[in-house]
């Protein structure tokens, strides 16, 4: 990295974070806003940098580039603060740089009171979500996450809508439980890896010569997989999400719902299924079920029947959530691979529906489905960005989410036949409550209710200030959807020879 | 008459090496000094006296932090870069201790300058203890820190909650010493009896005592004896099951002597049971650490649970005190295996330092004329009346909840790391529902500052966000800073503590 001045990585978590400090220290509100622009726009230029330069990076380790170190005084325990990216790890950074920037200027044209707060506490988020996927040093990786997560909880309590107090406070103690589930299983990690080093690669170096015993693998396996399972809201801890999202502000359930839930699933990828692959298959099976019957179907069930729009799309999140976990189950380079298309995908089209949701609720004054309807003559833009959302999310071709479901099901097929048929029954029910809220919002007449809100204040179509970050998530959602080598050719390379697939076959050969 | 053996003894007399502690006793002797020969209208500036007096004091010890390990008279006291560490903690404390003073002390009707005075005894005698490698050196130091204490926790004398928990501390101090002499002699009684392998006159030192553990590894007397010092102990920690007088003491005592209490007064237990536990006490490891561990367990507990129901502020701190002093439990018992559990005991207590501190700081500032009546609904909607004290609070019950970047996240790893180390599986699952229990009550606590803007505040109550004075405001200011810098740069201290 001697060719720039300064570490685009390190930048990327530094330019939020100063320019929150400076927010925090009482700069003139003229200036929060512009340098609050320069804090959301340097993670996402940077990421899309990166990525634009990754194939001719110099890969310096395990498929690693841009690695750079910095001491933080812990040495002696073997954390760091260890900079670089990945196949892997690429993809989620810019996906953090994009959704952070949408969400930034989503929250820069709202008229949130107490807004400088709202900025710094954004800007803090972002900072935590990119030092996440900076990261190599696994303490770093979970200590950015916490970083990202503490601001989530502040703003549902300040901003969020109704039963904000109770939704603050079931979010912070489920997501706690979470935390320190991974916590320890990260500790175990590194204290039974005998690396004596918190480096994910001086971890993988340590494993590769001397792997953990199975009965090991198994228990730390199980504590990781609860323990992000709870923050990824794998089926059934995952009664917080709707509860939070329905609160939440908007650009918090954007970061939050596109970005930081992410990192369980890309810790699980990045860090439990090489590490521990015998772990994995052991509890594949568990995994898989629970994903496939308490994600997909029952909790798809479930969003058919929300009335709450934006409680809606929460809960169609913790069901697209069921796809991630059964790729992961399946072990496959292909299923995992898409697991992490997947995760791209979903991230963009999730924090654009939370974005729209908001939107919408700004012209109707509700987020009742059946308070609503008509709306598309009104605000015809908006109908269609919504209904774009709307395709990209049941994964429609063209879009990013297609990449990331196919895979999936395709390698869910070797894996069980009956889980397939569920996961395509999802789809299914994913269109209809799509499709349906849609219909309901945009088309056919307008309800008596809605009739006398627009009476009262004149509805008009969605402005160029909310445009604008709602076109920079269909544009990434198209582009990877048209060219999805852009990222899938990392992300293979990431994976080669580290899924849990490959690691069976020398167990399932007897000597 | 043989002089050379007089000389020789006084020899070892390395006044210079406690120089800190004369230090502190010099200046509390000024203080009293300084009433006297004073006019009345200056008396006020005395306790500024005690602030710079132990503000230069810290800048000295910090300026010739010696790291070498070296005996002081005659193997009574040990030098040791962790003793250093321990020297500069307890100046900190008594140092912040004095200003909360001078923040809450005035309109009170109660003598100023002696408690200044009687701070700074305390924490001398606090750095002796934690140097004393000879029992009778630590009973002495630990007697003249309780007996300041008793004075302290009664200090407003006016009321009867104060009066309670003065007379409460007395007698459960009493019972302790009590209970640790005893142990103190059967131990020193044990090594000297002459039937035994090993014996020696050298009981009442700590390297005498533990060469005769290691020879005999399960003497029933010596285990009783063990058993009483370690309970003993316990008592001034408050670990369960010694820990009942804590949430009356906490709540009675003036708000200043709840911070010592909670904080320097536990460390100075907590360090003790160190160097008990890791090196006299280390042969008996097959008893020490079963009742360790099982006083870790019920502890975190006992504080957790039983701080979930409380609206009262100061026994909520005084209980969540308790469950922090069963964390750092979980460290002392990982420490005779897992080297890395001396440094996390450090660094958790550093990291409680500066978090409770900051939250003592505000409750000074908050507390109305009775001092023991604080109570969780005083906070509602402080973040409207004052953003300074609310973001403060808040950094300082965050990083008490182990929430990171702040420094008590860093203090949980560190002690969940090495009791992983160590092997106290179960031990974790306890500590890990501690946490999650523990974020609860924070929580509770945050969210009556920040989200419940709702609740009627009394105009007195509401106007009590703009006292404390610039020293308290800018201390406590100085303190949040460094609970978020200590979360993620630990710099010297965590190569100090990381050896």
């Amino acid at each position: 990295m001697s060719s720039l001045p300064l570490d685009p990585l390190l930048l990327s978590v530094g330019a939020p974070l100063s320019v929150a400090a400076l927010i925090a220290l009482g700069v003139p509100k003229r200036i929060v806003v512009k340098l609050a622009y320069l804090g959301f726009a340097v993670p996402a230029i940077a990421g899309l940098y990166l990525w634009w330069s990754f194939a001719a990076a110099a890969k310096e380790s395990h498929g690693y580039a841009y690695l750079t170190n910095y001491s933080t005084g812990l040495d002696g325990f073997g954390i760091s603060l260890k900079l670089g990216l990945n196949g892997i790890s690429l993809p989620l950074f810019v996906l953090a740089g994009i959704v952070g920037f949408a969400a930034g200027l989503y929250a820069l044209q709202s008229t949130a009171e107490r807004m400088k707060t709202y900025l710094l506490l954004l800007l803090v988020m972002l900072a935590g979500l990119i030092g996440t996927f900076a990261s190599v040093d696994i303490f770093f990786f979970y200590f950015f996450h916490e970083l990202a997560l503490i601001p989530t909880f502040i703003m549902v309590g300040i901003w969020g809508g109704r039963d904000r107090s109770h939704a603050a406070m079931t979010l912070t103690v489920y997501l706690t439980i979470g935390a320190m589930l991974s916590l320890l299983g990260l500790v175990a990690i590194y204290v039974k890896s005998g690396a004596n080093s918190f480096d994910l690669l001086a971890i993988r170096d340590t494993l590769a010569s001397r792997p953990l015993g199975e009965v090991t693998q198994r228990h730390i396996f199980g504590l990781l997989l609860f323990g992000f399972g709870v923050l990824v809201s794998l089926w059934p801890f995952h009664s917080w999400a709707p509860l939070g999202y329905g609160a939440a502000p908007s650009s918090a359930a954007m970061l939050h719902a596109g970005v930081l839930k992410k990192f369980g699933l890309y810790g699980l990828v990045q860090i439990a299924l090489p590490l521990l692959p015998l772990g994995a298959l052991h509890w594949s099976h568990t995994a898989a079920t629970l994903a496939a019957v308490g994600n997909v179907l029952v909790i798809g069930l479930v969003t058919i029947a929300q009335r709450d729009l934006k409680q809606m799309v929460g809960y169609s999140s913790v069901m697209h959530m069921g796809y991630a976990f059964l790729g992961i189950a399946t072990g496959s380079l292909l299923g995992v691979g898409g697991v992490v298309m997947l995760m791209v995908a979903h991230g963009l089209s999730v924090a654009l529906l939370f974005l729209l949701s908001t939107s919408i609720h700004q012209r109707t004054n509700t987020f009742d489905l059946q308070q609503m309807g008509g709306l598309a003559q009104q605000a015809p833009v908006l109908a269609a960005l919504f209904v774009t959302a709307t395709f990209a999310s049941v994964g429609l071709p063209g879009f990013a989410n297609f990449w990331g479901e196919l895979p999936i099901f395709v390698a869910l097929w070797g894996f069980s036949h009956c889980l397939t048929v569920i996961a395509l029954l999802g789809t299914v029910i994913s269109a209809v409550y799509g499709l349906r809220a849609a219909a309901r919002v945009f088309f056919g007449p307008q309800t008596e209710a809605f009739a006398r809100f627009e009476a009262s204040k004149p509805v008009t179509d969605i402005t160029w200030a909310e445009r604008l970050p709602a076109l920079v998530l269909i544009a990434a959602l198209l582009f990877v959807g048209v060219w999805p080598r852009s990222i899938s050719t990392g992300i293979d390379q990431a994976l080669a020879g580290r899924v849990p697939a490959a690691a069976a076959v020398p167990v399932a050969t007897p000597q | 008459m043989d002089f050379t053996v007089l000389r020789d003894l006084a020899a070892g007399n390395t006044w210079g090496s406690i120089w800190p502690e004369l230090g502190l006793g010099c200046l509390a002797l000024a203080l009293l000094v300084l009433e006297t020969v004073l006019p009345k209208s200056a008396h006020r500036r005395i306790p500024m006296v005690s602030i710079l007096g132990q503000l230069g004091l810290l800048v000295a010890l910090l300026a010739t932090f010696d790291t070498s390990r070296h005996e002081a008279f005659n193997g009574l006291l040990m030098q040791s870069p962790l003793g250093e560490l321990m020297r500069a903690f307890f100046l900190v404390s008594s140092l912040l201790v004095s200003i909360l003073g001078r923040a809450g002390l005035p309109g009170r009707k109660v003598p100023q300058v002696e408690f200044h005075h009687i701070v700074l005894v305390v924490a001398a005698a606090m750095m002796l203890l934690v140097e004393s490698r000879n029992f009778v050196m630590l009973f002495v130091a630990l007697e003249t820190v309780t007996v300041g204490l008793y004075i302290l926790v009664s200090y407003y004398r006016s009321s009867a909650k104060t009066l309670e928990a003065g007379l409460k501390y007395l007698v459960m101090g009493a019972l302790s010493s009590a209970l640790l002499l005893f142990g103190i002699v059967l131990l020193y009684g044990v090594a000297g009896s002459a039937g035994l392998a090993g014996r020696t006159p050298q009981g009442m030192y700590f390297v005498g005592l533990e060469a005769f553990l290691e020879v005999n590894p399960h003497n029933f007397m010596a285990a009783a004896g063990i058993v009483l010092v370690l309970a003993g102990v316990a008592f001034k920690i408050g670990a369960f099951p010694f820990q009942i007088w804590v949430p009356d003491v906490y709540q009675g005592a003036p708000t200043p002597v709840t911070a010592f209490l909670a904080v320097a007064s536990k460390a100075a237990g907590f360090i003790v049971l160190l160097v008990l536990v890791t090196q006299v006490f280390a042969p008996y490891e097959w008893l020490v650490v079963p009742v360790l561990t099982f006083m870790a367990a019920a502890t975190i507990l006992f504080g957790n649970l039983a701080a979930l129901k409380q609206n009262n502020v100061k026994r909520l701190i005084g209980l969540s005190g308790v469950s922090h002093a069963g964390f750092i439990l979980l460290a002392v018992a990982s420490a005779n295996r897992v080297p890395s559990a001396i440094g996390a005991v450090y660094f958790y207590l550093i990291a409680y330092l500066v978090a409770s501190f900051a939250v003592f700081g505000v409750m000074t500032i908050l507390s109305g004329p009775d001092d023991a009546e604080q109570e969780l609904s005083d906070y509602c909607g402080l973040a409207k009346r004052s953003p300074f004290l609310a973001g403060i609070l808040a950094c300082g019950l965050g990083s008490l909840a182990g929430i990171p970047p702040l420094a008590g996240f860093m203090g949980k790893l560190f002690v969940f790391t090495a009791a992983f180390r160590a092997g106290h599986y179960g031990l974790l699952a306890v500590a890990i529902s501690g946490v999650v229990i523990s974020i609860y009550y924070y929580f509770g606590w945050i969210r009556a500052a920040y989200f419940n803007d709702e609740a009627p505040i009394s105009p007195e109550t509401a106007s009590r966000v703009d006292g404390g004075g610039m020293t308290l405001r800018v201390a406590i200011a100085l303190l949040a800073a460094g609970s978020i810098i200590l979360g993620f740069y630990q710099g010297p201290l965590g190569s100090l503590l990381s050896r």
